[in-house]
């Protein structure tokens, strides 16, 4: 029930567990070295780098049309996020100031549908870990038909290479406006079966209210962003607060967590914001396909890419937070360094501040609602 | 009442062999029946919980592995031969002891959990004098038999010599040691008001009079309680905290494979349909059929519909009902965590059940001089 950090009530022996790199919930290939008392869990320590690929090495002996397909290898689940971030950066590098209009349509749509579905990822995992084995399929069987969709503009389901800097690989296919319509008129009542499924069920509430509280001092002080940080209660949204692409002419909300449940940053926050989230993408969506312009959509792609020297940062909101991407140019046609912030790799290390003093089934659940993705925190 | 084992006695009595020789042979085949009973029930309740889960999921389940030829396909009786094929595979596995194992007791602990469910078995009915031998303890010797297995888990668990199977088997132990109050006391009311630990007494009792749930307020939570804790002591989800897969990966079976394995599977499943017979035969009338509970307008000629053969029909499709409700629970609930599964027992179901035992009993005292 309540965070045990006084040891002498329990008073025994402490125990190392290893958790993973082979577990079934540590989402990939993290690794936990966890220091237990009994169930009670005193310490731990997450160890990555079970995925590095050298990403920033590689960039800098890649031009900067062939990082792309990295940039989306990072975070595998919002591939379009990390592309899009990238070519944000490029463009401010070479000093682009306007993409035609249709682009940065394209790209927005794209992200937000990318947005939910990480999302649904996110929350039908959380669901698998606290025990809950029917909202991870159901929620599957939703982002599959966003997959589809997906496949229909850029060709492949999970790694996209669509986004350039500068453009689009291509066009979007002539019935694409109305196949995404569908799919936002089915998916929102579906976001209520969620809801009556999961989230308003009685043990999950046990399972995920008033449970790895994390304050926003503790979340400010880690650097955390994303849906973990406004689950602490901060409307911080790089959308609202630094807004990039076309953002501004969009009427959406940041929902924040308000400790329905239980206290202000918690694990069901921390869930329920993603939930909210989606609903604000489905706004921005229903906007965005409603109003979007025809136009060429590969007129601004540079031929080559050559930025003089200097040196930029720019950031971007994906599904799991705050992207900043550092890119130093010497001249060349490749970047000199290309330094990636990842935000699931700061929300991770707030692991051990916020759960230490809760049971392992805890952990679990906090580890889960912190929406991590290896393929980002390793690089 | 008479047993199996009585009737074949009898009908085996003309060879002329003495008792007690008799005895043994003819115990031969209750012994290979219940072993029959128990890979058939595993291999069925396999099948319906894909089914089941599949269609609760929105996916389809198994459709591939078909017998003889015959698929099936994306219809409901798709990949027919699926468990089939799965239990040759769990058969033909190689099986994998850990270095720093305790070999022998790694060896011991599914058979003793084997043992458990079997011996269970003999106890339980499954229809008027369909049992193996009917004990005038049978409550009790259900109760103490289903509660074996936890030294085959405690065993399984520290034998593996893995933290994860430690931590599973000591969650084990502490969640079917606090369960089986809550189910002592529920039965203990049953047994306050029949007067018998006799398994058919207590469905004598209900068909002359009415089925147990129906008995009074009291027992009609009491059944809820009951179920929710043979679900409990079963490990089934919401209460799978032994082997809670995404934080224990699978407990106290961590390390085991192969046939140790399926033995563990068998055992689980056989526990389940132990439970769910248990109940359906103290709480919702056995063998015993509806068609007399709603008894308006019915013909007496409809009550055909009872009797041993027909009982058989009845106690199992009110049993598979129950199964599917435990199935119906997994695939919708998530797990509770370990301090409040004991809080539900201890601070929820114990107070209620020890509140159900005083006040039948008061109606037992009371009811019994107003309405009878």
């Amino acid at each position: 029930m309540y965070k045990i950090l006084d040891k002498s009530i329990i008073g025994a022996d402490e125990m190392v567990m290893n958790m993973g790199p082979q577990h079934p919930s540590t989402h990939g290939v993290l690794r936990l070295k966890i220091v237990t008392d009994g169930e009670i869990v005193s310490h731990i320590e997450p160890i990555i780098g079970y995925l590095h690929r050298c990403f920033e090495k590689h960039c800098e002996n890649l031009s900067y049309e062939q990082i792309v397909p990295f940039t989306d290898r990072c975070d595998y689940l919002a591939a379009m996020h990390m592309a899009h971030g990238y070519s944000i950066a490029v463009e401010k590098l070479l000093g682009i100031e306007e993409l035609p209009e249709r682009v940065e349509y394209i790209r927005v749509i794209l992200a937000e549908f990318q947005r939910i579905a990480s999302h649904l990822i996110a929350i039908g995992v959380f669901g698998l870990d606290v025990g809950a084995i029917t909202p991870f399929t159901w929620t599957l069987r939703d982002r599959e038909r966003i997959i589809d969709l997906f496949e229909s503009v850029t060709g492949s389901r999970l790694l996209y290479n669509y986004i350039w800097p500068g453009g689009l690989a291509h066009d979007l296919p002539p019935n694409f406006v109305q196949k995404a319509s569908d799919f936002l008129d089915y998916f929102e009542p579906q976001i209520e079966e969620y809801n009556n499924l999961l989230t308003t069920n009685k043990i999950f509430i046990e399972r995920s209210a008033d449970i790895g509280v994390m304050p926003v001092d503790v979340a400010i002080n880690y650097g955390v962003s994303g849906p973990t940080l406004r689950g602490s209660g901060i409307a911080h949204d790089l959308r609202k607060d630094e807004p990039y692409s076309i953002y501004k002419k969009f009427d959406f909300d940041v929902p924040v967590g308000e400790g329905l449940m239980g206290t202000v940053g918690d694990c069901w926050d921390r869930y329920y914001v993603k939930v909210l989230e989606m609903k604000e993408s489905i706004k921005i969506l229903r906007q965005a396909l409603k109003t979007i312009p025809d136009g060429d959509v590969k007129s601004a792609i540079p031929k080559k890419i050559r930025p003089k020297k200097g040196e930029v940062y720019s950031r971007y909101e994906t599904a799991r937070g705050d992207l900043g991407l550092y890119i130093r140019s010497g001249g060349k046609n490749m970047p000199s360094r290309l330094k990636m912030r990842s935000p699931a790799f700061c929300n991770l290390s707030v692991l051990n501040e916020i759960s230490a003093g809760w049971m392992i089934s805890d952990v679990i659940s906090i580890l889960g609602s912190l929406d991590i993705v290896l393929g980002e925190i390793d690089r | 009442m008479t047993s199996v084992v009585d009737s074949l006695l009898n009908l085996l009595s003309f060879t002329g062999l003495d008792e007690s020789i008799l005895l043994i042979l003819v115990l031969h085949i209750p012994a290979l029946s219940i072993f029959l009973v128990m890979v058939v029930n595993a291999t069925v309740a396999v099948y319906m919980e894909r089914k089941v889960a599949a269609f609760m999921q929105d996916r389809l389940g198994p459709m591939e592995v078909g017998l003889f030829g015959f698929k099936g396909g994306k219809k409901f009786w798709g990949g027919i031969g699926q468990t089939i094929a799965d239990a040759i595979k769990l058969l033909t596995k190689e099986d994998i002891v850990p270095d720093s194992a305790d070999k022998k007791l790694m060896l011991l602990a599914p058979f003793i959990i084997f043992i458990g469910a079997f011996l269970t078995f003999i106890a339980v009915p499954f229809s008027q004098n369909l049992v193996v031998s009917d004990f005038n303890i049978g409550v009790f010797y259900i109760m103490a038999m289903s509660s074996v297995g936890v030294i085959g888990i405690i065993i399984a668990g520290w034998s593996s010599n893995n933290k994860w199977s430690l931590y599973g088997s000591m969650r084990a132990a502490a969640q079917i040691v606090s369960y089986e109050i809550p189910i002592g006391l529920s039965l203990l009311l049953v047994v306050l008001v029949v007067g018998s630990l006799n398994l058919g007494d207590i469905v004598q009792w209900q068909a002359e009079n009415r089925w147990f749930i129906f008995h009074s307020p009291f027992t009609f939570v009491a059944f809820f309680i009951f179920f929710i804790s043979v679900v409990a002591e079963t490990n089934r989800t919401p209460f799978d905290i032994p082997e809670a897969e995404s934080e224990l990966v699978a407990g106290w079976m961590t390390e085991y494979s192969g046939f140790k394995w399926a033995i563990f599977f068998l055992s689980e499943y056989a526990n389940m349909m132990i439970v769910s017979i248990v109940a359906s035969v103290v709480f919702l009338g056995g063998w015993l059929s509806p068609l007399a509970i709603i008894n308006v307008g019915i013909p007496d000629s409809w009550m055909i519909f009872d009797g041993p053969f027909i009982g058989i029909i009845w106690l199992m499709s009110k049993a598979i009902f129950l199964i599917f409700v435990m199935m119906w629970f997994r695939w919708t609930f998530p797990r509770l965590r370990v301090d409040q599964l004991m809080y539900l027992c201890w601070k929820v179901f114990i107070p209620f059940c020890l509140a159900n035992l005083f006040f039948v009993s008061i109606w037992e005292l009371i009811g019994g001089l107003f309405f009878k």
